[in-house]
């Protein structure tokens, strides 16, 4: 079993928790995450332009590259925490060109290396699979795709092949951080999805209560929250960690206590 | 296509590549509708009515054909080569960008879109779509870096006037990179009703493919026209790059006769070696931004750097990705051109010729005086002059040191 599968198997959802590596002390918070309750940690890499990200993402990108975070630290930032962390399982998630810049192959290795479990690339479509998938699969890490509410019938397939780790539902069609989408429509894409994949399907997008972890953890697989703690960041700076721990142990609460 | 495998004219392949570059870096979320806008796009290709409504709005609404103008006093004062224009600055609304602002609102009546959005830098995108959307009645929201806003003013109002929303765009540098990352964010929490006009001959497939289409008038008028006049092509073209849709679409006509040579001119700023320009091609690395593989002025990282030219309409960190593919298999040779020399043919145009160009021509302006002693008197140098420069008036007034 790897990393990412043990997390998946326990007997509760997963609670999967995003913050953006080099905004803050990251290894303290990582850190919170983790005693907090976080089951998968995801690590954004930082970049000048994200486009699919919300003001609080946007703002800690802003915030990491302000303070010099290059490549090198998010590798050694993982690294760290993978010898603190054995078992919590990590993924880095990110835009395409700061991971293809050195080649992929190079990055792939160097996230191996590191002890990174998967990759969440942003605008790497499967179409565009070539550009970065068969160097993260021959390095053994998992190339986690995500699915949206335009991803139809048809499309499915073609998003599931060659993803691997867990499939990452946004569940609004627009950027992070901003609304939350209706429960139902949760319900419906992920019994969708169930019925066309063994993969975990972990949703996420505008997810920030306890209360809306616990149903969406009552329906899916694994919770995603990240513009949440994010603000915490940016609001606590170096006192974030506190911050951090009590909200993720909140929605870890309400997780494990759903049903 | 497939008779000639050694075109040049028979890019992309379906997948939207040019070589290595280009394709469709999206998110999921974008990656339903851009296939959609694709099929939809082969389907209007081959419809007659699709064409003749776009051929009878650029011959009446826009003013076409552009005429085709030898520019005996530059000629005489360069001393070589013929020089002629091919007059895009006599468009409606003063530049190119309107050829393509046709194609894509027709297009996006076609897929029942009834909100349409637009990123701009100096302001002259967001005019033309604004003028598109005006005419057609259709809702009109522009994003514009918030510096971009505060010094193009004169076509802030512009874009009110016609009717449009102007959102100003501050994260970043607050520049035509920003407005488009902002643009992108729009796009993908409004994919069911909005459709999305990019500017330039980049994004994701098939964008660099359909704006180069509707460009490719000023090169097949240009064909023509300079037979007509001449009774033989020119030797070489000359047009500046930004994204590149000035010159993909004059070059793109000419790309399978061997004997036109094309350069396509780079903005170098204040040169390669300052750091500060917006040479993506000579300056800059391949890389993947605003969804597609191309050129990009980036660190060893991958992150991306500002881009500085004193033209607005040249001051972005890629190039569309065709132009990527056409610099590395040698079809076309690119130029850089700074600040100051682009300056220097500005005044020289309007001096020698009565033509107030763009600061944008003036960068292909300003590789005459370089190229033009290489040629015969008998041999055709055709500079494409993709806008009018009274947009330009106060950046070269600033930087002639006039106040008014």
């Amino acid at each position: 079993m790897t990393r990412l599968s043990s997390a998946f198997a326990k007997p509760h959802p997963a609670l999967v928790t995003f913050i953006t590596a080099g905004d803050g002390d990251t290894a303290a918070n990582l850190d919170a995450l983790v005693e907090g309750g976080a089951d998968v940690i995801e690590l954004g890499m930082p970049f000048t332009d994200p486009m699919a990200d919300g003001p609080a993402i946007q703002a800690a990108n802003i915030r990491a590259l302000g303070a010099g975070t290059t490549t090198a630290e998010v590798l050694r930032i993982a690294r760290e925490f993978r010898q603190r962390h054995p078992q919590v399982p990590l993924v880095l998630m990110g835009y395409a060109n700061p991971m293809v810049r050195r080649r992929p192959e190079w990055f792939a290795s160097a996230a191996a290396e590191a002890g990174v479990d998967g990759v969440i690339c942003v605008d790497i479509p499967p179409e565009e699979d070539d550009a970065l998938g068969p160097a993260l699969r021959a390095a053994g890490i998992a190339p986690i795709r995500l699915a949206t509410p335009t991803t139809d019938a048809a499309r499915l397939p073609q998003v599931l092949e060659g993803s691997a780790g867990f499939l990452y539902y946004v569940s609004v069609a627009g950027i992070t951080g901003k609304q939350q989408a209706a429960q139902a429509s949760i319900e419906d894409a992920v019994k969708r999805f169930k019925a066309a994949t063994d993969l975990p399907v972990a949703v996420g997008f505008g997810v920030r209560t306890p209360k809306q972890a616990a149903a969406i953890a009552r329906v899916a697989d694994g919770v995603i929250v990240g513009s949440a703690l994010v603000e915490l960041i940016g609001t606590h700076g170096k006192d974030a960690p506190e911050h951090l721990r009590e909200l993720t142990s909140a929605l870890s609460g309400a997780i494990r206590t759903a049903g | 296509m497939t008779e000639h495998p050694n075109s040049f004219r028979n890019q992309p392949d379906e997948r939207g590549h040019f070589g290595a570059y280009g394709g469709r870096y999206v998110a999921e979320t974008l990656m339903p509708l851009v296939l959609d806008l694709e099929r939809e796009y082969r389907a209007a290709k081959a419809d007659p009515a699709f064409q003749e409504q776009f051929d009878d709005l650029l011959e009446h609404y826009v003013g076409r054909p552009s005429p085709l103008y030898f520019a005996e006093r530059l000629t005489e004062a360069l001393g070589g080569a013929q020089v002629w224009f091919k007059r895009e600055e006599l468009n409606h609304t003063g530049a190119h960008k309107i050829n393509n602002c046709i194609g894509q609102i027709l297009l996006a009546i076609r897929m029942g879109k009834t909100r349409i959005i637009a990123e701009t830098g100096a302001g002259q995108h967001g005019v033309a779509t604004a003028t598109v959307c005006a005419r057609f009645g259709l809702p009109c929201t522009i994003f514009m870096g918030a510096t971009d806003v505060a010094r193009q003013q004169p076509n802030v109002f512009r874009m009110k006037l016609l009717g449009a929303e102007v959102v100003p765009v501050d994260s970043g540098a607050a520049t035509l990179k920003d407005a488009m990352n902002e643009a992108l964010r729009h796009w993908v929490a409004n994919v069911h009703d909005t459709f999305y006009i990019i500017g330039t001959a980049a994004g994701p497939h098939p964008y660099p493919e359909l704006v180069r289409d509707f460009q490719s008038v000023i090169g097949k008028e240009a064909r023509a026209q300079m037979l007509e006049r001449t009774g033989r092509l020119p030797d070489l073209l000359i047009a500046a790059v930004g994204g590149g849709s000035n010159a993909i679409g004059l070059f793109h006509p000419f790309l399978d006769d061997p004997d036109v040579a094309m350069i396509g001119v780079e903005a170098a700023g204040h040169g390669i070696d300052s750091g500060q320009h917006a040479a993506s091609l000579t300056g800059g690395a391949p890389g993947v931004l605003h969804g597609n593989k191309t050129y990009l002025l980036q660190d060893e990282d991958g992150q991306i750097a500002e881009a500085h030219s004193i033209s607005a309409g040249l001051d972005y960190p890629g190039i569309g990705p065709e132009h990527a593919w056409l610099y590395e298999s040698g079809r076309v040779k690119y130029l850089p051109i700074g600040d100051d020399e682009a300056l220097e043919a500005f005044q020289l145009c309007c001096r020698l010729e009565g033509i107030i160009p763009a600061l944008e021509s003036s960068h292909a302006l300003a590789a005459l005086p370089k190229l033009a002693g290489d040629y015969g008197r008998d041999q055709i140098i055709l500079v494409n002059v993709s806008g009018r420069g009274d947009k330009d008036i106060f950046t070269v007034a600033d930087k002639l040191g006039v106040t008014f």
